[in-house]
Order: C-alpha cells, then structure tokens, then sequence
C-alpha cells in the first residue's frame, strides 16, 4: 500500500514539519514497515517556461533551436521533441537540475548553445504506464495559461510525497488511506475527519429495476447502486494525481472513481454497464469447466470453488478478482450497477492464486469491515454526482447475513503490565486508546474497551496489550533477563562429539542442500525405499529429497574439482529421507568423501586409500566406544562403488553403513566415501569409560611372517593366531605386506608383530616360545601358510 | 738443575701454544705424563736429588703447570670441535614444519554451537524434532488454519497434502507442548534446518532457524520486558556488545504481541548501506509473547502458563558474525572458505 501523503492530508492533519522520512520511521515503529519514503517527482530546479522562439538546428533533421522565457531570463535550448513550437507552455529544467537520468549541465549541441532541457513527464520519472497517449511521445505541454517562472510541479499537483509500505498478513484495514489516517492519528494523537457521503437522489428507486440473488454463502454482504446519465470525461486532476501517486493508472472519470474509493476506504467496488447487464445478478459459485471472458480478454475455465456474478444468462465477472468483458464501463456507458460486497476471503484467495492477485483481491483477502462496505458505496455516489455528472437513483439493493457490531473487550491494568513487564499507569493506557480512537469505560481497575469494526485484527485481550505496546511505545520498555528458577540446561552433545573428532581427524565439514533429483535418490545404495519427492519443486533439478548424503557430497567435490583443489576431506552431519511401509521418515546420517592427499601424515603427505578412510571411520568407532565390535564385510556393494575397494560396515550383525571406493565409472579420480546411519549406530549401547589397569609385568614381542595364498585375507589369519594365542597374546599388528620376486606369484607374505603379556607375572622365553609355536602351527595348518624365513 | 726446570717450563708452554688438535695434545701428554715421560721420569728423580724437599716443590710445580696449560688447551680444543659440530647441524628454520593439521567446523556449526552454550549457560534445553513436518505441527497448532493468508509468508514444500518440509523451527514448539505428559515449565531452544519455497537474492530454499521458547507458571510473569533482555544478551553475546537492538511490532499467528528486531546494521554501523538498504538495520530475529489460542492448542491451558518465543535465522547471524558477504559462500563449501574457520573464535 502506498501512502500518498496529499490523500492522507484529507483526513488528517500532519504538521508541515514532519518530513516524510519522519512519517515512514514513526510508522515503522508501530509495526508498518515500509520500502520507501520519497518525493513523488524527485526533481530539483524545474520551472514553467514559454518558447518564444523556435527554430530548425541548422545542422540537423529533427533538433529545434529555441530560446525559452523563464521570468527571470530568456534561455537557448536546443530541444529535440517533435511537439515544441513557438508559443508552447513548457517544463524547463535549468542547468543544475537533478532528474532522474542524470544531471542538466550547460552544453553545445551541434554548435549551437543550450542552457537547460525541455522535459517530457517520463523524464521527470513519472513512469510511461501513467501517461496519456498524447504525453508518451516528446515533451510535456502546459497549459496556456501554466505561470511562467512558478514550479511546475507544484502547478501540476504534482507536488506530493510517499511512502511504499510493506504491511503485515493481519492490517487489512491499513489498505486504505482512511485505515493509515486512523493510525497516523493514534501516533499524533490527531483526529480523523469525516469523508464526505453527501449526494443527491432523482426520484426514481433501483429497487423498482433491479434485484440481487445470492446463492452462495461465500458472499455475505451485496449491496447495488444504480448511477444514471453519466459523462465519461477524464478525471480532474487531483483524482488522476493521487491515483498516479498510488500507482494505479488513470483511465476515465468514472473507471478512476471506483478505483479512488477503494483506495480511500479499502472496500473494492465493481462497475457495470447497466444497460448491458440487464435487471438481475445473481452470486453463485462457478460450474465446473464454466468459461468466462475477463477484462483482460482472456477466457478463463473456472470451477466449483470460484465464485461469480452472473445473469441468469451468463457469468459476468470473477467476484472479488476481476470484472468479465461484456459489462465493462466503456466510453459510450451512461448508466451503472454499482456493487459494493464482501466475499469469502479464502475463496478469493484460491481464486485469486489461480488467476490473478489483484488490488481488489488482496484486500478481500485480508478481510473487509462491513461498515466500510455501505460507506464505499455512498461514496462512490457522492464523487459520481461531483465529478461524472451521475445522476444516483434512490434506495439501495441490500443483501446483508453480517454482524456488525463493534467489539467489546474487559482488560485490566495488570493484564497489560504483566504481558509487557511495564508498569504503565492506568490513565496512560486509556490514553492509548482514545488516541486509537477506540472507547473505553473504566471501573476501579477494569477497562471496557469497544473496538470498532474497522479493527477486524482485534479480537481478544491480547491483541490489545499488543496495541498498548505499540502505541506507548516498545522500545520505551527496558529489557531484563526472566526470573526462573536455576537449572541444568541439557543437550544431546553426541552431534557435536562427531563433528569434534572428525575435525580432530583433519576433516572439514560441509553444509549442503537435501534437494536433489530423483533419479540420484537410489545411486550409491542398495537399500530399498521409495523417494521423497516434492509436490512443487522449485525446478527439476531439486524435486526430490536425498536418502544418502553422497550425491550432495559429490556436488562438493565437483564444485571444488573445477576450483582446481584436488585435496578434499569432507564430512556432513546430515538427514536423509525416505518412504517406507507408506511413513515417510529421516535417518540423521554421517557422510564423508575423500580423495587427494591427507593431512594428518606427520612430516609427509599421505595419498588417500581406502586404508585411510577405514582408519577414520575406526577412529571414530572407537571413539564412539564401540571397539571390537564391528567389522568390515564385503557384501551388497552398491554398483556405484568399486566391488574391489569397498565394504559395508558391520556392528553385531547389523549394517550400518558403507565405506569404499567410488566406481571408476562414476569418477576417474580416487574418490573414497563412507556413509554411516547414526540413529542405527547409536541405538547400540557403550559401556561408560571406566579405568583399566595397565599392565605390571614386562611383556614380550615376537615377529612372524606367513607366506599364504593371495586370497587369504588378513582377518582370517588374524582369527586363527587370536584362537591359538589365547589370553596371553594382547596384541596383534601388521607391520610388512609383500608380493613380488622373491616369491611364488600366487602367494603373497604378512608380517606380524605380536605381543605376548601375563597380568599377573613376567612370561618366560618357554611360556611365550610354547604359544608362539602353536600359533604357527595353526596358522600353518589351517591356512596352508608357511612362515617366511630370511632371505 | 734449577735452570733446567725453567726451561722445561718454557718449553712446556710453547708446545702446548702450539698445538691445534686433540691428538697432539695427547701424544704431548704422554711425552711429560706417560709411564717414561719427562715429568714423569723427574718425579723418580726425587728420591736420589740432595736437596729432596726443594726439587720436589720444583717438580711440583712443573706437574701443575703441565697440567693447568693441558686442562686449559683441551678444554679450549673441545670447545672449538663441538662449535664445528654444531655448525655443521645448522639447520633453516625457516623451511616448513611438520604438523598435524586439525580440520575445520563449518561456519553455521560454529555459530549454532556458541548459540546452544550461551542458552544451555541460561538453563534452555536444546530439543530437535522432524524436518518432515505434518501441516498440523507446522502450521494449524501454531493458529494458522488453512486458507490464512499468513500462509503466504511461508510458501512450503509439501510431499503429501498434509505433509511438507517444516517451513520454521516453532514446529518444534507445538511437538515439546503436546509432548509433555505433565504440563511443566519449558525453556528450550531447536536449531534446525527449516524449508521455504522460493529462491531469489535474498532467500534460499534451505536455511535455518532457532527456535526459542520460554514457558512458565502466569504468577512468574515471563514477560516482553524478558524477551527483550533475553534477545539483548542474545545479539550482544552472538554480534557485538555494542549493537542496538529496535523492536518493531509485527505480526505472527502465534505470537501476540509479535515483533520483529533489528540491530545495527554490521556493514555501516548504522549510518545506512546497500545491505541494510539504507536505514541502518538489520532484521534478526521475528519474537513475540506465545498467543494463547497456540497454548490451548498445544495442552497448556493459557489462564495459568504464558511465555514468549524467538526465532533467529542463523545464517544471517553466522553470516554478520564472520562478515560473510553472500549467503551462497556459506552453501557452496570451496574447501578454501572452509578452510578458513580453523582458529578460536572468541
């Protein structure tokens, strides 16, 4: 909503000091924001001239040498408009004016001097839409009798200013410059003057010619008006100016007119041709695949959720959205149906949103006060008589099922003081009040407050401490920290534990969107679910949740491969979504990518393998307390990773994530990932970290290399030596893998280093030899293996 | 025989000046000190002098000197070869150093942890709830029925007709109510993602808030005057202590009174920017006195209980804390931007 502050000025008096910036930041402080706060023309040193001489530029087709009378001087400019001639009433902009392309500065055009610009309406940044036909091509003409020297705009009632106001969802009322002349009233405590009703009626009754039908209870409240004998002309120029100011475009008298009122009042009015529309309407909701044609010609298919006017024949117009072609006011219209009604807001709010969202529709949107409803239509009566020649017929056709009374609310100083922790003085709250213009009694500590209709935001005790608290003021309140009573604040920290040890690690974390397509939903996983996809993606790329992180990942490691950084450690903390069993639901996840060279290596950089990554998710694990408890198995490896390179990740018989290589053919590069599902993780339990004593006796090591086949892996012959190690062995550690010359080609050799301690004493060279032995011979035995002997 | 002494002496000192190495000083040793060196052979000599008592002293003194001027040159020599050694170890210490590099916490991680230690330190549990949200958690328990044109300042992402990814954190408020068996105090903050249908300069689908919410017992008068210190210790603590705050009332369904606060713009310190476009605030946070209607809706019965809720956006406070000067920096995660949160952040 704009506020045009010559509109406002018809209601309330604002003091001459109060600039407009002033007017915008008072208002913000009661809650109405607002865009902009400016001069309607923001121009500087224009005045009214007469060319007096005008004359083709020698050296050009179409410039016109003129010298140009200002009072004061006779200027020479060189005028390039088509409209400038000898005699001609003109807006000068003398050198050092300020217009909204730039600034006018003495020059030479083609040899000639030109001291100042002629300006067209558009220059002076009036936008094109506002302007008559005649006005878009070439220079602005005054009228002959336009003072020469005086300030155009100023002459042209030009001279006003605004401010763009950015309204909350609940102050429908504010849609209206009476509304904003109630609230620049309650914060300068001024009175609202009365809008002017007053109209003479022929004698002759619409109640005789016409009716209204309603059939719908969407619509509650229908009034209509007939107007005879109207003289469609252009609007005088203090109805085009503030409707200009408003941002609506003038058209004609009367067109403007039904606009103008809706402005004032916030009650949106449609005009019919009378005489095109016949006797009778009738408000009902659409038929299905109903067509009707809009003003705008275009046709529309509606439904059983519009409502529309209608003859008995024919919709005639879209209610509280658009008027239909066939009964528009047109040039040749003499006489009109005015109707003034109030409709469903969430029809017309679907509605709307399907077709188009309208001046009209938004304010019945936010609601209509239907006081405003018969006010509006008098209204329209009043400036029709005025300023169309309308000659008004008596009675008004009335449909009517509203109840509107104004609101009474009991409130007491307590109420008040409690909720704003003030303590403000009764007579300062009543004061409130009166300055809103609402009524108050009072009796001992109890305020009867009565709320006019107008306030349709005002319901219950609470919206009213709301308005004490703006009008007194906010920030006129001290801020203090509650008294409560003293205790823990608590908090999951495992979150921040993870994102900890991961950081530890040399890992950076990530923060991505959970859009993604929903052809990635299923890569990079076997498990089976149904996409979560959108209803209303904001593009294709982004209509459907992600399951597991990695496709975001991915996205990361792409974006930062094109940067040309080739070392990445990443990790996200994350929800993935899915449909499952027809629930749909979120698993928060744990996800890391790596690939390039990692950090940690002291001393030296260290290419990512998949050991790497198996070593932070083991870190981590263990870190979790969940030591020995889990493993690395390669089964159900999604196609996307490589089937070499990758495994799932096992806790107690239950997968709980993956960890692996990216398939070469989703990435040329060695790109490592592991994903873990941290709600299926952190359901198992960890024993709480206790002390456990070191060991007391000296232990003792011995190394031994087996020669096994290739595939053999580590962990079976790791089981075998733990089996025959039995509780003296306390450690196991690979400490050389070899395959090459120096044996079979089939065969491949691990070292290990293993570790032999008693608690209870210092082992013996035979206690240990007699372990260590059995554990080659299993080894041996069971795996087909042979210890390697030095070379 | 006294004559020979002080040559012996002479010659001492001129051969120990001479010498430049550890292994002439020890062959020098062995001449005098070894089982047939000259001092050595001297000393036998006392036993047969006449004068026994004077030679002695006299050989006496060629010991000493012998060995203050050898003790003198070997310690001298040891210095100069351990001054070799160590020049030869000389290391440039300016080549790089080898470290464990710790990684990085992304920026919004680091703002939302701060946030949660400044809340707990004021006795708020942190809660989360689900990011797929029921229309009725995240609208009509919160007083926004359908059709209410509120709605449109939070154009959601729906999956299903009554399910959609939440569009604010207060859904989140709505579940802890409901959730509590016995109706008790509540003092809790949600951080969370939350989800909005629109993507332009100024808006990303994805972006987060966190929620708070204070309820309590009438007679504990938890008031705006409360709100207003709570979000002043908030903004000072997460922004910079010597920020203004303005309070601006508002409107949101489920807060009456609502308002939204601004504080002094970062950029300009409120003289007027681009970024604050021109008036020298910025909006942070939208907070209000919870309405009634969302108290009965949710069990607690508003005769008895009252509150006040906030919500924050934190990418905006992370981006004013850190001067982030584009919201998409903090989504796109170039490792460099990443990489650059790897200090204390006071």
């Amino acid at each position: 909503m704009i506020l045009s502050r010559k509109f406002v000025s018809d209601y309330i008096d604002l003091s001459d000091n109060l600039s407009i910036k002033q007017i915008a930041e008072d208002m913000t402080s009661v809650g109405n924001e607002y865009d902009s706060a400016c001069k309607l023309i923001d121009c500087t040193n224009l005045t009214i001239g007469e060319v007096i001489k005008c004359e083709n530029h020698p050296d050009s087709d179409h410039l016109h040498v003129c010298k140009v009378d200002i009072k004061t001087e006779v200027l020479d400019i060189v005028c390039g408009a088509s409209n400038v001639r000898k005699g001609l009433k003109v807006i000068v902009a003398k050198v050092g004016a300020k217009l909204q392309g730039g600034d006018i500065k003495a020059s030479v055009i083609r040899g000639q001097k030109s001291n100042g610009m002629l300006c067209s309406m558009e220059e002076l940044g009036l936008d094109s839409k506002f302007l008559k036909e005649e006005d878009k091509n070439g220079i602005c003409e005054l009228p002959s009798e336009a003072p020469i020297g005086e300030d155009p705009i100023k002459y042209l009632n030009l001279d006003d200013e605004v401010i763009d106001f950015e309204l909350t969802a609940n102050r429908g009322d504010l849609l209206s410059v009476l509304g904003l002349s109630y609230e620049l009233g309650a914060i300068y405590d001024k009175k609202v003057k009365d809008i002017d009703l007053s109209y003479k009626t022929i004698d002759e009754s619409i109640l005789d010619q016409f009716s209204v039908d309603v059939e719908t209870d969407k619509c509650k409240l229908f009034l209509a008006k007939k107007v005879k004998n109207l003289k469609i002309e252009e609007s005088p120029d203090f109805i085009k100016n503030r409707l200009i100011a408003c941002g609506i475009r003038p058209i004609n008298n009367v067109v403007d007119i039904s606009n103008y009122v809706m402005l004032e009042t916030g009650q949106p009015l449609h005009f019919y041709d009378a005489d095109r529309l016949g006797n009778k309407l009738i408000v009902r909701m659409a038929n299905d695949n109903e067509v009707l044609t809009t003003l705008d010609n275009v046709e529309r298919t509606l439904d059983s959720s519009d409502i529309v006017i209608a003859t008995p024949n024919a919709s005639v117009g879209l209610a509280g959205v658009m008027g239909g072609l066939t009964t528009e006011v047109e040039n040749d219209t003499k006489n009109i149906i005015i109707e003034s009604a109030i409709f469903d807001s969430v029809s017309v709010r679907k509605t709307s949103k399907k077709i188009l969202r309208s001046e009209a529709s938004n304010r019945f949107e936010k609601g209509l006060d239907p006081n405003r409803t018969y006010m509006a239509i008098e209204r329209c009566c009043n400036l029709l008589s005025k300023y169309a020649n309308g000659s008004v017929l008596s009675d008004t056709v009335v449909y009517d099922k509203t109840v509107a009374k104004d609101k009474v609310i009991n409130i007491t100083e307590k109420n008040i003081n409690d909720v704003l922790g003030t303590s403000i003085s009764i007579e300062e709250i009543v004061k409130v009040f009166d300055k809103l213009g609402f009524s108050t009694t009072k009796s001992k500590d109890k305020i009867t407050v009565t709320v006019p209709t107008r306030r349709l935001d005002i319901n219950i005790k609470e919206d009213l401490i709301e308005e004490v608290g703006r009008i007194y003021g906010i920030n006129n309140i001290k801020g203090k920290l509650p008294k409560l009573n003293i205790k823990c604040g608590t908090y999951d920290k495992t979150t921040r534990e993870l994102r900890n040890k991961l950081v530890d690690l040399g890992l950076n974390e990530v923060l991505t969107q959970i859009f993604i397509n929903d052809k990635e939903a299923h890569l990079y996983t076997n498990d089976s679910f149904e996409t979560v996809k959108l209803l209303d993606p904001l593009s294709i790329e982004k209509n459907a949740l992600r399951y597991t992180l990695i496709p975001s990942l991915m996205k990361v490691y792409n974006y930062n491969k094109v940067h040309n950084i080739k070392d990445i450690s990443i990790f996200e903390l994350a929800k993935g979504f899915y449909l499952k069993d027809n629930k749909y639901g979120e698993d928060y996840k744990l996800c890391s990518l790596m690939t390039g060279q990692y950090f940690m290596n002291v001393g030296s950089n260290l290419k990512i393998d998949f050991y790497v990554v198996k070593g932070i998710v083991e870190e981590l694990l263990d870190y979790l307390g969940y030591k020995t408890r889990y493993s690395f198995v390669v089964d159900n490896i999604p196609k996307e990773f490589h089937p070499g390179m990758s495994a799932s990740i096992v806790l107690q018989g239950k997968e709980i994530g993956i960890i692996g290589r990216l398939h070469p053919s989703i990435s040329k590069e060695d790109v490592f990932v592991f994903e873990i599902n941290l709600d299926k993780l952190l359901l198992n339990k960890v024993s709480t970290l206790k002390y456990k004593e070191i060991p007391k006796y000296l232990g003792m090591e011995k190394d031994v290399a087996f020669i096994v086949d290739k595939n053999i892996t580590n962990k079976n012959i790791v089981d075998v030596i733990k089996k025959a190690g039995g509780r003296l062995l306390t450690n196991i550690e690979v400490f050389d893998i070899y395959e090459g010359d120096k044996i079979d080609a089939s065969k491949k050799s691990i070292a290990y280093n293993l570790k032999f301690e008693d608690p209870t004493k210092t082992l013996t060279d035979e206690e240990v030899m007699n372990v260590f032995n059995k554990i080659i011979n299993e080894v041996e035995s069971k795996l087909n293996a042979k210890v390697r002997n030095g070379e | 025989m006294e004559e020979n002494i002080e040559i012996i002496v002479k010659e001492i000192e001129g051969k120990i000046n001479n010498i430049d190495n550890l292994k002439d000083l020890n062959d020098l040793k062995l001449e005098y000190m070894g089982k047939s060196g000259i001092i050595t052979k001297m000393q036998s000599g006392i036993k047969d002098a006449s004068n026994k008592k004077e030679y002695g002293m006299k050989v006496n003194t060629v010991r000493n000197t012998f060995n203050d001027l050898y003790n003198g040159k070997l310690n001298e020599l040891n210095e100069i070869e351990i001054n070799k050694k160590l020049e030869s170890e000389r290391i440039d210490v300016t080549m790089p150093s080898k470290k464990v590099k710790k990684g990085t916490k992304h920026p919004i991680n680091l703002t939302i942890e701060k946030i949660e230690d400044l809340f707990v330190s004021m006795g708020y549990d942190v809660v989360s709830g689900p990011e797929l949200e029921t229309d009725e958690y995240c609208f009509e328990r919160l007083n926004l029925p359908k059709g209410h044109p509120a709605r449109d300042m939070q154009d959601s992402f729906y999956i299903t007709e009554n399910e959609l990814l939440r569009t604010q954190t207060s859904s989140v408020q709505a579940r802890y109510m409901m959730a509590q068996e016995e109706k008790k105090p509540i003092r809790i903050i949600v951080p969370g993602k939350t989800y909005r249908r629109e993507d332009d300069a100024t808006h990303a689908p994805q972006f987060g808030q966190i929620e708070g919410l204070v309820i309590d017992k009438k007679e504990n008068n938890v008031s705006l005057a409360d709100l207003k210190g709570t979000l002043e210790v908030f903004a000072h603590t997460m922004l910079g202590s010597d920020l203004d705050l303005r309070f601006r009332p508002s409107y949101f369904p489920f807060t009456e009174p609502s308002y939204e606060v601004d504080v002094t713009c970062f950029k300009c310190k409120g003289k007027g920017c681009n970024l604050c476009k021109q008036t020298g605030w910025i909006e942070v946070f939208a907070a209000g006195i919870v309405h009634p209607n969302v108290l009965r809706m949710n069990g607690y019965d508003p005769d008895i209980w009252g509150g006040f809720a906030f919500g924050p956006g934190w990418d905006r406070i992370c981006m004013f804390r850190y001067g982030i000067p584009d919201i998409r920096l903090m989504y796109q995660n170039d490792i460099r931007f990443l990489k650059e949160f790897d200090r204390r952040d006071q």
